[in-house]
């Protein structure tokens, strides 16, 4: 079936068979492969992308049901390693990575739980990440690094 | 992983998922957030030749106070339901138990009449259901809209009295006539579905994941009844069901953690009563 896409603000229009996951979309077609495919089975939350600007796992959505829809991926917060987004600014100030695998979809869960609650608790941070997990088992910093970037954003 | 070749079509109203559904029939799923039937479909568990897409019907998403009862539309989300403050001050058992379930990403995407139409027994919503007392309205071309109550509505794993065709679309709740309510369940992880659980609203007790559909626990209910304190009437907790045995545990582990979290649901629900 067609299928289009505003991916990142651009238009990705592709004819994809109908079984094809919103993930292999992103990667094979738009070919956006900072989305990871870590266990497939929406348990790990690498392949977390915003579909109309909530965090979902994109192993486990249509590209079909995003037809039509906007889709944010870890390459669409910004430009370039000069200009990041602050929530992969604080990761990066923070050690909130190891291996890197899990970051994207750390980073998308981060900013979508910023979108829904901009001044979390710790405890909300950890709850909010629990669908994320970090092979590395790098989860402090990770957690940091998004209590860094709420007050980073947060009006003194 | 990658499901099965399937034909995909997209619902805009009721009326035609239903007409798509009766053309299609038997090997038809309506797909709503998908995220029960997503994973069964790329582990081949479920093969459907058609999916229909009910997921934009925007009609179907709501919760509104009617008379004497609370309507949350079948495609309402987890995460919608978690935030409503409707249901937060009217139905604070059903409101938390969907902020419980699964992730942020998962509650984003899974929606009440998906979870329920399902009938998975370790899910939480449909023991949750039972212990309100709700009443599900359906629709099919041949039954037209009729109203099954939560407890005649499991009849197995994977499996409720739903029709092929038939699209579950409303949920009504009575408002409860007790206060006192929790939501108790034991998981590995917090991403996990739950080994067991528990959902208490007034006198009512229903269990997750002991036995093939959720479960009133009976015995629990007639000793509270018969003026039983919580730790006397979690003992019966494990009477009349069935729980598998599984990589989780055996089922003598299971009883065990059911009358666990019925003693602590039965005092916390005391303590709001």
């Amino acid at each position: 079936m067609k299928v289009t896409v505003t991916v990142n603000g651009g238009e990705v229009a592709a004819e994809v068979a109908d079984r094809t996951l919103l993930v292999h979309f992103l990667r094979d077609v738009a070919g956006l492969t900072a989305t990871n495919v870590g266990c497939d089975t929406s348990s790990c939350g690498a392949c977390t992308v915003l579909l109309d600007g909530r965090s979902v796992k994109s192993c486990t959505v249509l590209a079909a049901q995003a037809d039509g829809r906007q889709v944010t991926t870890v390459e669409g917060l910004s430009s370039g390693s000069e200009e990041l987004h602050p929530v992969q600014q604080a990761f990066r100030a923070e050690h909130g990575l190891q291996c890197g695998f899990c970051t994207p979809g750390m980073v998308m869960a981060s900013v979508s739980l910023l979108a829904e609650n901009p001044s979390p608790t710790e405890d909300e941070v950890r709850s909010a990440l629990e669908g994320n997990l970090c092979r590395c088992t790098g989860y402090h910093n990770i957690v940091r690094a998004v209590l860094a970037a709420a007050s980073e954003r947060r009006p003194s | 992983m990658i499901p099965a070749p399937f034909t995909y079509q997209r619902a805009s109203s009721v009326d035609e998922a239903l007409e798509l559904a009766a053309r299609a029939g038997e090997d038809a799923k309506f797909l709503a957030g998908g995220h029960s039937l997503m994973p069964l479909m790329k582990l081949r568990l479920a093969v459907p030749e058609t999916l229909i897409d009910i997921g934009r019907l925007g009609e179907l998403s709501y919760v509104r106070a009617d008379d004497g009862h609370i309507a949350v539309g079948a495609l309402t989300t987890h995460d919608d339901i978690a935030r409503s403050d409707l249901l937060a001050s009217e139905l604070p058992l059903l409101a938390h138990a969907a902020s419980q379930i699964g992730d942020p990403q998962v509650r984003h995407c899974g929606t009440i009449g998906g979870s329920l139409a399902h009938s998975d027994p370790a899910a939480d919503l449909p023991a949750v259901a039972v212990a309100l007392g709700a009443t599900f309205v359906a629709r099919g071309r041949r039954s037209g809209t009729r109203e099954i109550a939560a407890g005649d509505f499991f009849l197995s794993l994977f499996e409720t009295v739903l029709e092929p065709g038939e699209l579950l679309t409303e949920i009504r709740i009575p408002k409860p006539q007790s206060a006192g309510w929790s939501f108790q369940k034991f998981a590995k992880r917090g991403i996990d579905w739950a080994i067991v659980g528990v959902a208490v609203q007034g006198p009512n007790v229903a269990l997750v994941n002991m036995g093939s559909t959720p479960i009133r626990a009976r015995g629990v209910e007639q000793a509270l009844a018969a003026g039983s304190g919580p730790r006397e009437a979690a003992a019966h907790a494990a009477e009349g069901t069935s729980a598998s045995d599984d990589l989780n545990g055996p089922r003598a582990y299971r009883e065990h953690l059911a009358r666990v979290l019925v003693g602590r649901a039965l005092a916390e629900a005391a303590s709001r009563g």
